[in-house]
């Protein structure tokens, strides 16, 4: 155990054993001899791309780009530490957090990348699977195991499916990647009906846990909602549920169109027929082989058991002190804290978004900051949420002004988490070789147009999601103000949608009318977010005074002539 | 061309007849789906081996009537990125219980040679030119594997591990 004497005691981690070291260590060594096949000429680019992407190797605009796993966004300190350590060694002393929570270090060299794996294997780290077409980095709620409206851990179950997935021998050359989120919250945190399958975790009257499967949403060219195909698949037939909607898809998937190729328009074209053979194959299956056994839930449950909380109150008097005496941690706790379910415990969110700033992005110092602000306030764990920003998931709330002060000495106190300038953001044509426009200077503009703290928590939660390119990476479709990056004979505009949602009411945003030009599109936002404030009723969110309202106020003072 | 069974280079006893050509007398012989159709009683009544190649767009039941009387299914990777034949491959084990040789043809690379036998195929027919030494390395690459498969699971582990136990 020496060698591991650095993990934090009580970082609720799947701990790596000795098998799963030497996986990852093979792991390492094939693609090494892959790339020295690749350089040798014994394998083309052709071959070889597949290869590589599935270790997350992906070629950029002007560098290529390694993608790290973060297995449903959960990090200890000492992982943190060691991104540290490759973003300052391997890069330009910065990451990229990205909407899958993942991170992404956007300068690599080729010849590094074999090192940049070791390195990440030294901290029970890989980037298998966060390219390619195959089973994707699973993702979750980033206050799983701590919010207090949780039902069942979703942790668990997403690191099954991580093992499930890893060099999935059938599934590693699908028509198209593929994506699984799973939440355990009745709340959905995590775009459930937006992803290849979407899955929510819930327990039955008799107290057994069970599964819906969401299929077939997505954003992309063709955004969509999902489509509930089963309300309650019991625990010990997850896997084998998903291995049959998963052959379904492999062999009946589009290959020779890659904009049709994506699970939703398989489920789309089929329709209730869709549901019938994933049926069909689950029925004939031999469900014994893929049977999910209890003990290997309670094996990998054991991993996410509960740190030791004190007895502690909620809302503590030298908290109320604080709050009442300084008006920016008071905002600052508000926005960035979320109920937690162990009393006086709050968990608590770390703006990767200052006003002006790159969102998602987190330099080497500011993370090594986080690391040890984690040891220090939260059993050593750090959450990725798929908005961009960490969490720290288990803060004594006596502990939250010691801790905002620390925050705020990194530039890590922004109290804009769920605000106007809590922006997604993709990389855009900064970096990104698909994009049609800027994405990164879009989101910098406009969060320094709202940058007032009072006029941000005036207007309240307000998701404004920009992509760069129809593939949406950025998530518009789903933001209550959606930008999406188009290249117009040469110019970048920017297309708005409104009224979208991520969450439990998931909906594609609507088209408002004609674009607006790059030096434009900030007023037209402002101009939204005024008619909003305009219109709205106590309480209601854009997208519920959109819906309301429709977009006849909001068209009305986007394109009138003044 | 050259045949893995297991890493190891085995003889082909199979002759692949095109659908217009006669079939040889009491030889193994290699006939596309079309023909099996086609021909089923005469072929069927063949004091010889069969074997028949089954397009990847097409969905293994269409074997079913005849698999009891087949030794060899050929499946096909046009790309060796269109992974169809993992699927079909795992149905006929799976689904029609075939227990004969499954057979890869096509474009498939050494770095799927582990897959390919974990999802039920038996051979894998590869290039003239075909380092041998690459396939075995891609064969034994990756000792351990985190699910279930139709085949080459050895010890469990625990959970959902198991040692991968090949060639």
């Amino acid at each position: 155990m020496d060698q591991h004497a650095a993990i934090p005691p009580h970082a609720r981690t799947y701990r790596y054993d000795a098998v799963d070291r030497d996986f990852l260590a093979a792991r390492i060594a094939e693609f090494r001899d892959q790339v020295q096949r690749r350089l040798a000429g014994e394998l083309t680019e052709d071959e070889f791309k597949p290869l590589r992407l599935m270790n997350g190797l992906y070629l950029q605009l002007h560098a290529y780009m390694l993608r790290v796993a973060i297995p449903y966004g959960v990090l200890d300190s000492r992982q943190l530490r060691q991104l540290a350590f490759i973003a300052r060694r391997f890069d330009r002393g910065f990451g990229h957090f990205t909407t899958r929570q993942n991170i992404q270090f956007n300068w690599t060299k080729l010849e590094d990348a074999p090192d940049m794996l070791a390195a990440l294997a030294e901290v029970d780290m890989h980037a298998i699977q966060t390219s390619g077409n195959c089973i994707r980095n699973v993702t979750t709620d980033e206050f799983a195991g701590a919010a207090a409206d949780e039902l069942v851990d979703p942790r668990v179950y997403a690191e099954i499916l991580r093992q499930w997935s890893t060099l999935h021998p059938e599934f590693s050359y699908l028509p198209r990647k593929f994506k699984i989120a799973i939440t355990g919250a009745p709340h959905d945190r995590v775009a459930a009906k937006v992803h290849d399958i979407g899955v929510i975790a819930k327990r039955n009257a008799e107290g057994a846990i069970g599964f819906e499967v969401w299929v077939g949403g997505g954003l992309g060219r063709t955004p969509v909602v999902g489509t509930l195909i089963h309300d309650f698949v019991p625990e010990a037939e997850l896997l084998a549920y998903l291995e049959a909607v998963l052959r379904v898809y492999n062999v009946l998937g589009q290959r020779d169109n890659i904009y049709k190729a994506r699970i939703k328009i398989l489920v789309r074209d089929l329709g209730d027929e869709f549901r019938d053979l994933v049926e069909a194959e689950f029925a004939a299956m031999p469900r014994g082989r893929y049977r999910l056994d209890p003990e290997v839930v309670q094996a990998i449950a054991a991993h996410f058991a509960p740190p030791a909380f004190a007895t502690l109150v909620d809302d503590p008097p030298a908290l109320r002190r604080a709050r009442a005496e300084d008006r920016r941690f008071a905002a600052w706790c508000a926005t960035s804290t979320h109920p937690h379910r162990t009393p006086g415990y709050a968990s608590v969110v770390i703006s990767l978004k200052p006003i002006g700033g790159i969102p998602g992005d987190a330099s080497a110092e500011q993370m090594e900051a986080v690391a040890d602000l984690a040891d220090r306030f939260s059993f050593g764990e750090i959450r990725v949420s798929h908005v961009q920003n960490l969490v720290l998931p288990h803060v004594r709330q006596e502990d939250l002004p010691a801790l905002h002060a620390a925050l705020d000495a990194h530039g890590l106190a922004t109290p804009n988490v769920g605000l106007v300038t809590d922006i997604i953001a993709c990389p855009g044509m900064d970096y990104c070789a698909l994009a049609t426009a800027r994405s990164i200077p879009v989101a910098q503009r406009i969060s320094e147009r709202f940058a007032d703290l009072d006029r941000q928590l005036d207007i309240g939660t307000l998701h404004v999601n920009i992509s760069g390119c129809i593939n949406a990476c950025g998530h518009h479709h789903v933001g209550h103000i959606g930008l999406l990056g188009v290249d117009k004979r040469g110019e970048e505009v920017y297309q708005i949608t409104l009224g979208g949602s991520a969450t439990n009411d998931a909906a594609i945003g609507e088209l408002i009318g004609p674009a607006f030009s790059y030096d434009a599109v900030v007023d037209a936002v402002e101009t939204l977010v005024r008619t909003y404030v305009a219109h709205r009723t106590q309480g209601e969110l854009f997208k519920d005074t959109y819906r309301r309202i429709g977009p006849a106020p909001f068209k009305e003072a986007l394109y009138a002539p003044a | 061309m050259p045949l893995l069974e297991q890493g190891r280079l085995v003889a082909d006893a199979f002759v692949a007849i095109a659908d217009d050509a006669r079939l040889p007398d009491g030889a193994p012989a290699l006939v596309s789906l079309a023909r099996l159709q086609a021909e089923a009683t005469a072929l069927l009544a063949r004091n010889a081996q069969l074997g028949v190649l089954l397009p990847n767009d097409t969905d293994p039941s269409a074997l079913a009537p005849f698999l009891h009387r087949l030794s060899l299914v050929a499946l096909r990777f046009p790309k060796h990125r269109d992974g169809r034949a993992f699927t079909q491959a795992r149905a006929l084990r799976e689904h029609h219980g075939f227990a004969g040789e499954i057979r890869a043809t096509g474009h498939v690379l050494p770095d799927q040679h582990a897959f390919l036998l974990r999802c039920g195929f038996s051979t894998v027919e590869v290039a003239e030119s075909a380092d041998l030494a690459a396939w075995q390395r891609g064969l034994h690459a990756i000792p351990i594997a985190y699910q279930p498969a139709v085949a080459g699971d050895a010890t469990p582990l625990g959970l959902l591990r198991r040692h991968v136990a090949v060639g």
